[in-house]
């Protein structure tokens, strides 16, 4: 889709190389090589950024779907009120919604193993007033009623608090969205900042051949036909630029997800991939590292035709 | 003489007299703040004609040829070409009147990037015609300058009588109405120099206007044709 609305952008011929006849712009005598290296860095950072926003987003997407199917009860011990008998009827409470599928409960010790990061281990908690959890599962697709239940829990166990998570859901998208908006952000002054390397670049390689200009303009040529001369050689530029550096923003999260794969077999891999998902972009998100490279390429094509434009006609 | 078929006439639209390619009405010209080098210029180029435009060195003979392709705007008065006036004329328009001129310049002005051939094309490079339309003709008219051989070098290596020629090739190209050339003969032995001279005067028979600035007396008695001479800014003719 992309790429058909790029080759609308830019006229065909200019890419059609032109017979075996020189360019009327000697290619030596504009400075180029600069140029490129700028637009492959560019583009490598770009590349970078929009992988981390589909990486981003992705994870987000991931976490909040299983999160959102888990609905924690939250039992606290209270004087006067047997916390078994409350954990049972919480679950069979819970047992009653639609839609769920798993009814876990917590028994004492792995409400207590859910503590030890914070308290660390070896303490008798005993004394201590632990809450007990049940954890309802719903099924894929399902949306949890929960209003019942909730009525239902502060009447029969008022000891009870209903968590559906969804105060960290909210945190979680918000932080994601930001995260999203932080990389288009960088994107457009990527994009910024290649159009105006491009725009020096290409006032510099004009004020380099200004007498091939002048002679062009005596011989009869528009100003179009000279734009187009520049944009079809700093398009070239743009495209090469663009390829390299969107290659190298392609290989270099191949490695990493290689890299990643590799590291997912060793012990403490979980937590990183709990947070980060799989560190392996997908399908789409390459190909949007590859489509910024034609962009790239696009805007340094129009930047510089337009560049000329203004030059020629300031001119007069 | 060389025939140039298929060339995309311009239509322009002409002024009250069709015969008047050029007019200047009352011109005058100072480089910035300095003297007015050119004073008081009024007279005509019609078609079909021939005229030697000559002066000492420094008389200002280039400088009213720039005016004539209007790279330069006269301080005073008025310059029309094919019956245009170079105030309120777009670009665009610019673009095509100068295809109807051809102009060799003093200093050749070729590039030194593209060949020979490539060179005496440029002007029909830029209107966008295929080459395929072009390169008989191109060829064709290299051969007709002597310059058969050298059409696939740099004008860089051309000795100075061949890069005139390459350069009166590249204005004739286009098979102008009207001819600019600046010292056509002045890189030439006297002998190539009155071959030239009768090839702008074979180019003029065939219906193009030739202006030959020069200051080579010899070769302006060959000929009789008229005179426009510049001497202290001021212009006097001899019909
Ligand atoms: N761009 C310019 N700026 C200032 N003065 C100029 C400029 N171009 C030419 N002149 C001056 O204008 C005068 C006329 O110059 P021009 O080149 O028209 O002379 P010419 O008749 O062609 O001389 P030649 O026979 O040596 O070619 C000269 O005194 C020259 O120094
Ligand atoms: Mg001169």
């Amino acid at each position: 889709m992309l790429g058909a609305a790029l080759v609308r952008l830019v006229p065909s011929d200019l890419l059609a190389s032109r017979s075996a006849l020189s360019p009327i712009l000697p290619a030596r005598s504009i400075a180029g090589r600069a140029l490129v290296l700028v637009i492959v860095i560019m583009t490598f950072l770009a590349g970078l950024t929009a992988g981390a926003v589909h990486l981003v987003a992705d994870a987000s997407s991931d976490w909040s779907r299983s999160i959102a199917r888990e609905v924690t009860i939250q039992i606290r011990p209270m004087a006067g009120r047997d916390i078994e008998a409350d954990v049972r009827m919480a679950a069979d409470l819970g047992k009653r919604v639609r839609g769920v599928e798993v009814v876990r409960v917590f028994d004492r010790q792995e409400g207590e193993k859910l503590l030890e990061p914070w308290l660390g281990t070896g303490l008798d908690l005993g004394e201590l007033p632990v809450p007990r959890l049940v954890v309802l599962k719903f099924s894929a697709g399902s949306t949890p009623e929960l209003a019942s239940l909730k009525a239902e829990l502060a009447e029969r166990v008022p000891n009870a608090g209903l968590d559906d998570h969804r105060l960290w859901l909210g945190r979680l998208k918000i932080m994601a969205n930001s995260l999203v908006l932080i990389g288009i952000i960088i994107l457009a002054l990527v994009l910024v900042a290649t159009g105006l390397a491009v725009a020096f670049a290409t006032r510099g390689a004009m004020a380099g051949t200004a007498h091939i200009i002048d002679v062009l303009h005596l011989v009869g040529a528009e100003d179009s036909y000279i734009a187009r001369e520049f944009q079809r050689h700093f398009l070239r530029l743009g495209l090469k630029g663009g390829l390299i550096g969107g290659l190298a923003a392609v290989m270099f999260y191949l490695v990493i997800s290689l890299a990643s794969a590799n590291f997912a077999m060793n012990p403490g891999a979980e937590q990183v991939e709990a947070l980060f998902g799989r560190f392996s972009l997908p399908g789409a998100g390459y190909a949007s590292v590859l489509a910024i490279g034609l962009v790239i390429a696009a805007v340094t094509a129009i930047v510089s035709r337009a560049t000329v434009y203004r030059t020629l006609s300031g001119h007069e | 003489m060389v025939e140039i078929s298929g060339n995309p006439s311009v239509d322009v639209e002409i002024g009250e007299s069709p015969s008047e390619l050029v007019r200047f009405d009352n011109v005058g010209l100072r480089y910035g703040i300095g003297p007015e080098i050119l004073r008081d210029l009024d007279f005509s180029i019609h078609s079909h004609s021939f005229q030697f435009l000559t002066g000492p060195s420094g008389a200002g003979k280039t400088t009213l040829l720039k005016l004539i392709l209007q790279t330069l705007k006269p301080t005073r008065g008025r310059v029309t070409l094919f019956g245009q006036s170079i105030a309120g004329i777009s670009k665009a328009e610019m673009a095509r009147l100068r295809r109807r001129v051809g102009i060799v310049f003093q200093d050749f002005r070729l590039l030194d990037h593209l060949t020979t051939y490539e060179n005496v094309a440029l002007p029909l490079v830029v209107q966008g015609r295929e080459e395929s339309s072009y390169r008989a003709e191109v060829i064709e008219l290299l051969r007709w300058v002597g310059l058969g051989d050298r059409m696939h070098m740099p004008p860089v290596i051309l000795s100075g009588g061949e890069k005139q020629r390459a350069a009166i090739a590249r204005a004739l190209i286009v098979q102008p109405a009207l001819l600019l050339a600046d010292e056509p003969t002045g890189n030439v032995d006297p002998s190539l120099a009155r071959r030239l001279l009768r090839l702008f005067i074979e180019l003029n028979h065939t219906g193009t206007a030739v202006v030959l600035a020069t200051h080579d007396l010899q070769l302006m008695d060959l000929v009789d044709a008229r005179r426009m001479v510049l001497a202290e800014g001021h212009l006097h003719i001899y019909d």
